[in-house]
């Protein structure tokens, strides 16, 4: 028997650009479908085939990296985010996510949103949100509109992220041209959960509830992945204004602790968050993973406005929204659940045998389609598209920096570095985010944020995010190594293990042969190093098309890395400890100058070739420095990057508070010796009397090691480059930005 | 000697007194959710934790004086019950009134996550008896709203009466504008009621009760209570 469907507006090949879907695609769901489909089918089908859900044209680079093994529990992509063992019975699951194009159009909501997201993803595994990190990327801090950007993201993120009570523990911020009109807002958060009480996103059982929880459903965000997330920017990305939602963190703490006491209870077969392309992607997703439908009915959900359409409330974005399906029988336990936390519970309809999605709308029929078809792995397109090696590499790579690693430097060079944005203290924005909250936090001023772990005295977690994206721009693959490696290093210099990634491809126009060039050599890059170092990837997010007619972002492939420490007594910071103490350089210095800082300073561009990495040196570096930190040979650990090693050195010493140091790298003082950003180096400081046993876990792992100067009581000194005192080096540094944020620019 | 921590559904730093008091300072806790209508009979301290009660969108803390756990928190301070609010839970007492007083937006309206320095103005009350003379205390805020405001005449009488217990100072002790971190009239950072039973304090001392977390400078506070109530 053949059904009735209603399509509010009749659809032809026409209508298939409005949802952002091209001719080929239409043609395939018309194939598919033997039919027509309706106008609610099709915004399905637009929003869960766009870039942002279906991954059409990164999935099959991104099964490429390493995907399980270490101590993942759950394979990526199996369930919303990945599920690290540390051991005891607990797990780790983390993952970090883009929310690029709504902060570049409405930058505290789109911030805001961003955290929100990335907490449902982790909370809906069962676990509890216990930390939230962030990676940003904007253009030059020299504008009014740089500032108001930077400003509205920071308030954003600051305002969910506080409220919600989870506290922000590390992050990173870089000023560039390239991210003028398209900033880089990309969130993380981490969660713990007993093993035995995670919880799944496949639905059973046919007959069982299908319940929407939280938030109602309003017309925000419709088209908020399909067209906003998945294209370019240009003069009509203002008017996508409405696109953004609006994020409502109180509410989402009450959903958080609802989720979390409905999965305790054992009344839940299976739960997901929504996020982009609400009702459609939980459903269809949800359904594809076991092959059961649902039959929904888009009356009972409750709406902020009445007159939503059937496609309104199918592609609305509105947050801080859950779909469960409950076992037939608790759904009183359920409803009490949410009664106490004052969280509405509504049933929307039932599990059904055969695949199929079939929802109604006022009595008609709009929807009847396989869910699978709509899916990542099921009938979703996944592409290959074209790539081609850019044009630009030849042309910025042939230029020779001998001349630059040669150069002699002043004192100047050296303030104009340490006061950069990109390198100065980053308190102005940090301390706009609560890093205490659920009392865990060890630390936030070293390398990486250090967490306690109440549930497993004297265990602790190390979380960071990295990515050089100068360096992906020069060379992607080895970009990918690097961003990857850095990463590593900054867990390690805590005294942490690295135990897996999660990473937030960020890159302009898939469609253009050379931007995906450069997404596969990251990709490749981020593979080789995650298989050495044994720190598989557990998921994490895609954006594409971060362009505007006048920018191309760098490619910038994030990453956000796990360690775990096993003792926290071994926990290692990055400042200066006792006057006197050794200052030991480890790892090799080949004074690279590719896409380094002071090039940017001094040339204002970005070219040469991207510092080497040699994995096999990176990889005996990590394990030295980390078996020196466990053995108790060294009391301070800091990896070098932006601004090599007289960066490094002032901010050991700044964040000692008191210490300096008095440093002599020999007669010759060059760029490339003291502001080189050659990878695999780490700078720790000892007591003299440690130093026979450091040297020989370096040669134990073929380290090299150079001695080159001693911690002193408040001078700071580097022979023949700078001498000056810490509290001199402090007020640069943590001045430069409240400088800026001060005072108005002319534009 | 046993808390009562009481739980809006916006609360977030609950967990985080419940650890201090309980594993940090060898205390009993219980839980307290808002639409309770009384405390445990056995209650020594109420705890309004820091977080945002009720989403706070509107005054913080003005719909949370309408929880109905609150209106025995009240009868309780009213018989002589100690009662702690930290941050969130100081702008509740001042909207219930059990505080005088008023919590505005920090003078550089941005959130601000930070450690201060706090001096002790008065020592001799149960909250502040085993701070040492002369002893700064190193503590964090976390708030976006502690920037204490009264009147000139209510300022005066709890000046007067001794009702200041806290200040921002610097390192050194001193009170100084730079040290001021929310523009707080004075520099308070904590006050009591007139009876000394009611303490309410922007800073939280129950996230430094442990070396781990960098400091134990709050078990001063909360053992000063726990010494005198023995």
């Amino acid at each position: 028997m053949k059904k009735e469907l209603y399509s509010e507006v009749p659809v032809t090949r026409k209508t298939a650009d409005e949802v952002g879907l091209n001719q080929e695609e239409y043609d395939q769901i018309v194939a598919l479908l033997g039919r027509t489909p309706t106008y609610t089918e099709l915004g399905m089908y637009g929003v869960l085939w766009s870039e942002h859900c279906s991954y059409k044209n990164s999935i099959k680079q991104i099964k490429t990296l390493p995907r399980s093994g270490g101590r993942l529990l759950v394979d990526a992509g199996e369930e919303n985010a990945g599920l690290v063992d540390i051991g005891d019975g607990y797990a780790i699951c983390f993952k970090i996510e883009s929310h690029n194009h709504p902060s570049a159009i409405e930058p505290f909501q789109g911030a805001a949103t961003g955290v929100g997201g990335i907490l449902r993803d982790i909370f809906s595994m069962g676990a509890r949100p216990i930390a939230s990190l962030n990676s940003l990327r904007f253009g030059e801090l020299d504008s009014e509109r740089i500032k108001f950007l930077l400003r509205g993201v920071v308030s954003g993120i600051s305002h969910y992220g506080n409220s919600y009570g989870v506290p922000t523990v590390a992050g990173e911020i870089y000023f560039d041209d390239c991210y003028y009109d398209n900033p880089l807002v990309n969130a993380m958060a981490v969660g713990i959960v007993k093993t035995d009480q995670t919880a799944s996103a496949s639905a059973r059982g046919v007959g069982n509830p299908v319940m929407i929880v939280g938030s109602s459903t309003g017309r925000d965000g419709i088209h908020g992945a399909s067209l906003l997330a998945s294209r370019e920017f240009d003069e009509k990305t203002d008017d996508m204004r409405p696109t953004v939602q609006v994020g409502d963190p109180f509410a989402e703490k009450l959903l958080t602790e609802v989720t979390l006491e409905l999965i305790q209870s054992g009344c839940v077969v299976a739960v997901q968050d929504m996020g982009a392309a609400g009702i459609s992607c939980s459903t269809s997703e949800m359904s594809a993973k076991t092959g059961v439908g649902m039959r929904i009915d888009l009356d009972k959900v409750p709406l902020r406005e009445q007159s939503m359409s059937a496609y309104e409330i199918l592609l609305s974005e509105s947050q801080e929204r859950m779909l469960f399906v409950i076992e037939k029988g608790k759904e009183d336990l359920a409803i009490d659940i949410c009664k106490k936390w004052d969280v509405p519970m509504v049933q929307i309809g039932e599990v059904i045998a055969g695949g199929h999605l079939e929802m109604f709308r006022h009595g008609k029929q709009v929807v009847d389609l396989v869910a699978d078809t709509l899916v990542l792995g099921g009938g979703a397109p996944q592409n290959d598209p074209p790539h081609k090696r850019p044009a630009y590499l030849d042309e910025v790579n042939a230029f020779d920096t001998t001349e630059m690693e040669k150069s002699k430097v002043k004192a100047d060079d050296f303030w104009k570095i340490l006061t950069a944005p990109t390198i100065a203290s980053k308190r102005w924005i940090f301390r706009q985010y609560d890093s205490q909250v659920r009392t865990n936090t060890v630390q936030i001023k070293g390398d990486a944020g250090v967490l306690r772990i109440k549930e497993i005295p004297g265990k602790g977690l190390a979380l960071t995010t990295d990515s050089n994206s100068r360096y992906c721009y020069l060379d992607p693959y080895m970009g990918g190594l690097a961003a990857v490696s850095e990463a590593a290093r900054n867990v390690v210099c805590t005294g942490a293990e690295p135990v897996a990634i999660t990473n937030c491809l960020n890159f302009g126009n898939p469609y253009d042969p050379e931007v995906y060039w450069t997404f596969r050599e990251a990709v490749r890059g981020m593979g080789d190093a995650c298989r050495k170092f044994n720190t598989p990837v557990t998921g994490g997010n895609v954006s594409f098309h971060n362009e505007s007619r006048k920018f191309a972002i760098y490619p910038t492939p994030t990453i956000g890395m796990l360690g775990v420490i096993d003792d926290l007594n071994h926990a290692m910071s990055s400042d200066f400890k006792h006057e006197g103490d050794l200052i030991v350089l480890l790892g090799n210095n080949r004074e690279e100058m590719g896409g380094s800082e002071f090039m940017k300073q001094t040339l204002g561009k970005i070219v040469g070739k991207a510092p080497i990495v040699d994995l096999d040196e990176e990889f005996n570096l990590e394990k030295a420095t980390l078996e020196a930190i466990k053995a108790g040979a060294v009391c301070s650990a800091h990896d070098l990057a932006e601004g090599g090693l007289a960066i490094a050195l002032a901010e050991k010493a700044i964040a000692s508070e008191k210490f300096g140091c008095e440093v002599d790298l020999g007669e010759n003082i060059t760029a490339g010796k003291v502001f080189g950003e050659s990878q695999s180096r780490i700078l720790v400081s000892l007591c003299s009397n440690k130093l026979d046993e450091l040297t020989a876990i370096c040669g134990k792992y073929g380290v090299k090691m150079a001695k080159i100067g001693n911690v002193t009581a408040g001078k700071f000194a580097i022979k023949g480059l700078i001498e000056t005192t810490v509290d001199e080096l402090t007020k640069a540094y943590e001045g430069a930005i409240p400088e800026i944020m001060s005072k108005r620019i002319a534009e | 000697m046993k808390y009562s921590v009481v739980v809006f559904p916006g609360s977030n730093c609950d967990h985080d007194a419940y650890s201090a008091v309980t594993a940090n300072l060898g205390c009993k806790a219980e839980y307290v959710w808002h639409k309770e209508t009384s405390l445990p009979k056995d209650t020594d301290c109420v705890i309004l934790p820091g977080g945002f009660a009720h989403g706070d969108y509107l005054r913080c803390g003005a719909i949370a004086r309408f929880s109905p756990i609150m209106e025995d928190v009240i009868k309780f301070a009213n018989k002589g019950g100690y009662v702690m609010g930290i941050c969130n839970g100081f702008q509740v007492l001042t909207e219930a009134r059990l505080l005088p007083g008023a919590l505005l937006r920090n003078i550089n309206v941005s959130f601000i996550c930070e450690d201060i320095y706090l001096k002790t103005v008065n020592h001799k009350t149960a909250f502040t008896s085993e701070i040492p003379e002369e002893k700064t205390l190193r503590i964090p805020i976390s708030h976006g709203e502690g920037n204490f405001f009264a009147d000139a005449d209510t300022i005066k009488e709890i000046e007067d009466n001794g009702q200041v217990l806290f200040r921002y100072c610097d390192k050194n002790g001193n009170v100084t504008p730079e040290a001021n971190p929310n523009g707080s009239i004075n520099n308070i950072a904590g006050i009591m009621n007139k009876q000394g039973n009611v303490l309410g304090m922007m800073p939280h001392p129950e996230r430094y009760c442990d070396q781990l977390l960098g400091g134990d400078d709050g078990k001063f506070i909360f053992n000063s209570l726990i010494n005198h109530l023995k």
